[in-house]
């Protein structure tokens, strides 16, 4: 009977890290949680050591997760106070209503005035398409934001391993003879087979240092209508004095809560660049292992380099021969006059497969074209 | 189905399970022994990550042969599909029989039972068992799925319900269930993120680069023939080199292909020429080889 009250003393004190683990950010599921108490009744939790392994095996689910676990093991088994929580579920976001159903202009909205009111509306549309994302006022960069929704960046589809029946093709043997056994063995229609389709991985690198910030939301936008597209075969990351993977903060349907996330995870928000680094982190982390290999990368950043030029050019070169294509989506490109003479910019252009601008909806438009090209 | 050499043996606890590893030659640190012993007790899947080289795929095998256990390996791809994973008709074979019963009936005159020669048909030894139904029909077995994430998408799911089920059904056949599920060791190398559900079923252990003493440790026991002294100066070169920030930063078994080249030439300790002349067995980048070449390696020896 003792034992039992010890026992459910334990059940308390593991559950009550579980609590904590998951305020610090780790995805500490109940059901985690539950093989949490049965590992620990599987080891017997005799001492810190066993109790730290049977939370580690059974609440983390990937490497990130481990600098985060131990910091709140050691805060939760010690005497310092607890990690203060996070929020956990992100406030929502409230819905402004978008130009497209408020008058372009004070007016007083009688019915007669409608048809002018959409006429209007079209062309604010059509040069707001190209204006630059930087330049737009607060109204404006809401409508872009909506038509950033609409878009659906993907890649073309290439070739698999897989074999799937076709009506033409070459002979199927298997599924000939599968036929055949159906019929007593008497020789009958041919099955044929064809290799099947799938996209292309879509690899994207965001820059959100300082000197992008006026284009990061639009881009992070363009990366979630992307990762919307195809969640499974698109991966985002942003890029700033280090490399920060955001692709499971973009999953979230809604936009704005999606964002909201991403915010969250990302570090390095508006800071320095070292473009280099954070390529060379994407390499061995990522990049390298498959993730690059065979891909659509493209890199959103306007190449301002701190660090060596050279360096910056030799790890762009690596990755453009691991990718399948290589395009580097410049906003500055969209300006007047503009010439690639940026230290870093001059350095990767030999490597790239596709410069693009990416500094206006339209151009954005356009990025998703030169993505869906095979 | 194949019979299991030794006889089969539990762990009775993680320092167990480490102490029998060791007996194979495997020298597991804590979290990794304490992850085996739980994946066999609360017969939940393995999942490993960590950096290529580490011992993930060398640990499945190791666990087998600890445990008396028979081990089955899928390596996975892109396209594997049900008929390479789970089972497959022996379709020639099949149409051979046919072929041969009706050519006995024909010769004696007599119509050949359908039913019976369609049950005859979809016999067991017409099936070939792929590596997850050898690990279900044999017991106990250690079913090591290596690299899931170059398997498509499609197939997690189907493998999850392989795992969850512990059986599988053969539709002219019937269930083929485990006596025992098999220990199910999965192996990552993070090229896409595996799906949740799959995770989630898991134990999860991220397996580090060994410590000196436990390097030192691993050399001497896989390579008996090599002196303390080579084992303890490759061990430090690589730890250096593991430093070095490159682009394929040496394993164990890097260190093991290296320790051996140089006892292999009649190395009785790191010698800079000879080190020189093996690089090739650890840096396999030529970036990698220059890099450690300016880092000179005499000083990777320290002092």
């Amino acid at each position: 009977m003792a034992d039992a009250g010890r026992e459910r003393d334990i059940t308390e004190i593991l559950v009550g890290f579980a609590r904590t683990l998951r305020g610090a950010g780790v995805d500490a599921t109940p059901d985690r949680v539950q093989a949490m108490l049965a590992a620990a009744g599987e080891i017997g939790v005799t001492d810190r050591e066993s109790a730290y392994w049977a939370g580690r095996l059974t609440l983390c689910g990937e490497p990130d997760d481990i600098p985060t676990y131990d910091a709140a093991f050691a805060a939760y088994f010690s005497d310092a106070p607890a990690l203060p929580p996070t929020p956990q579920t992100p406030p929502r976001a409230t819905r402004r209503p978008t130009l497209l159903f408020a008058p372009s202009r004070p007016g007083t909205g009688e019915a007669d005035e409608d048809e002018t009111t959409v006429a209007s509306m079209a062309s604010d549309t059509e040069v707001l398409r190209y204006r630059d994302i930087a330049a737009l006022s607060a109204a404006e960069r809401e409508e872009v934001r909506r038509m950033l929704a609409l878009l659906a960046p993907g890649t073309a589809p290439r070739r698999t391993r897989r074999f799937r029946p076709a009506a033409r093709g070459p002979v199927d043997p298997r599924a000939t003879v599968r036929r055949m056994l159906r019929q007593a063995g008497e020789p009958t229609r041919l099955a044929r087979r064809r290799r099947g389709a799938k996209p292309r991985r879509l690899v994207l690198l965001l820059d959100v240092s300082g000197s992008m910030a006026p284009y990061a939301d639009a881009l992070l936008r363009f990366a979630h209508a992307a990762v919307r597209r195809r969640p499974t075969l698109t991966e985002v990351f942003t890029v700033g004095t280090r490399l920060t993977r955001v692709t499971r903060a973009l999953r979230h349907r809604d936009p704005d809560v999606a964002l909201g996330a991403v915010s969250r995870a990302i570090p390095d928000w508006h800071g320095g660049t070292r473009l280099a680094d954070s390529v060379t982190a994407f390499l061995d982390r990522w990049g390298r292992r498959g993730t690059a290999r065979g891909a659509v990368v493209v890199i959103c950043s306007d190449g301002w380099e701190r660090g060596d030029p050279t360096a910056l050019g030799d790890q762009v070169a690596h990755l453009s021969r691991l990718a399948h294509r290589l395009v580097w989506a410049n906003p500055h490109r969209g300006k007047p006059g503009y010439a690639p003479l940026v230290g870093g910019m001059a350095a990767v252009l030999p490597y790239l497969d596709d410069f693009v601008a990416g500094h206006s909806l339209a151009s954005l438009e356009e990025l998703v074209g030169v993505i869906a090209r095979a | 189905m194949t019979s299991v050499d030794a006889t089969p043996r539990r762990p009775s606890s993680a320092a167990d399970l480490a102490s029998a590893l060791a007996d194979v030659e495997y020298l597991a640190d804590d979290g990794l022994a304490t992850a085996g012993y739980l994946a066999s007790r609360m017969g939940r899947p393995l999942f490993l990550e960590g950096d290529a080289g580490v011992g993930k795929t060398a640990f499945a095998q190791a666990l087998a042969s600890a445990t008396g256990a028979h081990f089955v390996r899928l390596q996975c791809y892109e396209g594997l599909d049900a008929a390479q994973a789970l089972y497959d008709w022996d379709f020639t074979r099949q149409i051979l029989h046919l072929r041969t019963v009706e050519a006995a009936a024909h010769a004696t005159g007599e119509r050949p039972d359908t039913a019976k020669l369609e049950a005859s048909l979809y016999d067991r030894r017409f099936l070939i068992s792929r590596p997850l139904l050898e690990a279900l029909e044999t017991t106990p077995s250690v079913l090591l799925v290596d690299e899931i994430d170059r398997a498509d998408d499609e197939f997690e799911a189907f493998l999850l319900e392989v795992l969850s089920e512990a059986a599988i059904s053969i539709p002219e056949l019937g269930r083929v269930a485990a006596a025992e599920p098999p220990l199910t060791v999965l192996t990552s190398n993070r090229t896409r993120e595996v799906h949740d559900a799959l995770k989630r079923r898991c134990l999860y252990h991220w397996v580090e680069h060994p410590g000196f003493d436990r390097e030192v440790a691993i050399l001497r026991r896989r390579l008996p023939d090599i002196t303390e002294r080579l084992a303890r100066d490759v061990a430090t070169a690589i730890r250096r080199m593991r430093e070095l920030d490159l682009i394929k930063p040496p394993g164990v078994a890097e260190a093991l292909d290296w320790a051996n080249a140089l006892s292999t030439l009649g190395a009785r300790t790191m010698d800079p020429d000879l080190a020189a002349a093996t690089l090739g067995a650890v840096l396999k980048y030529r970036e990698d080889a220059e890099r450690a070449r300016s880092a000179d390696i005499a000083n990777l020896l320290g002092e």
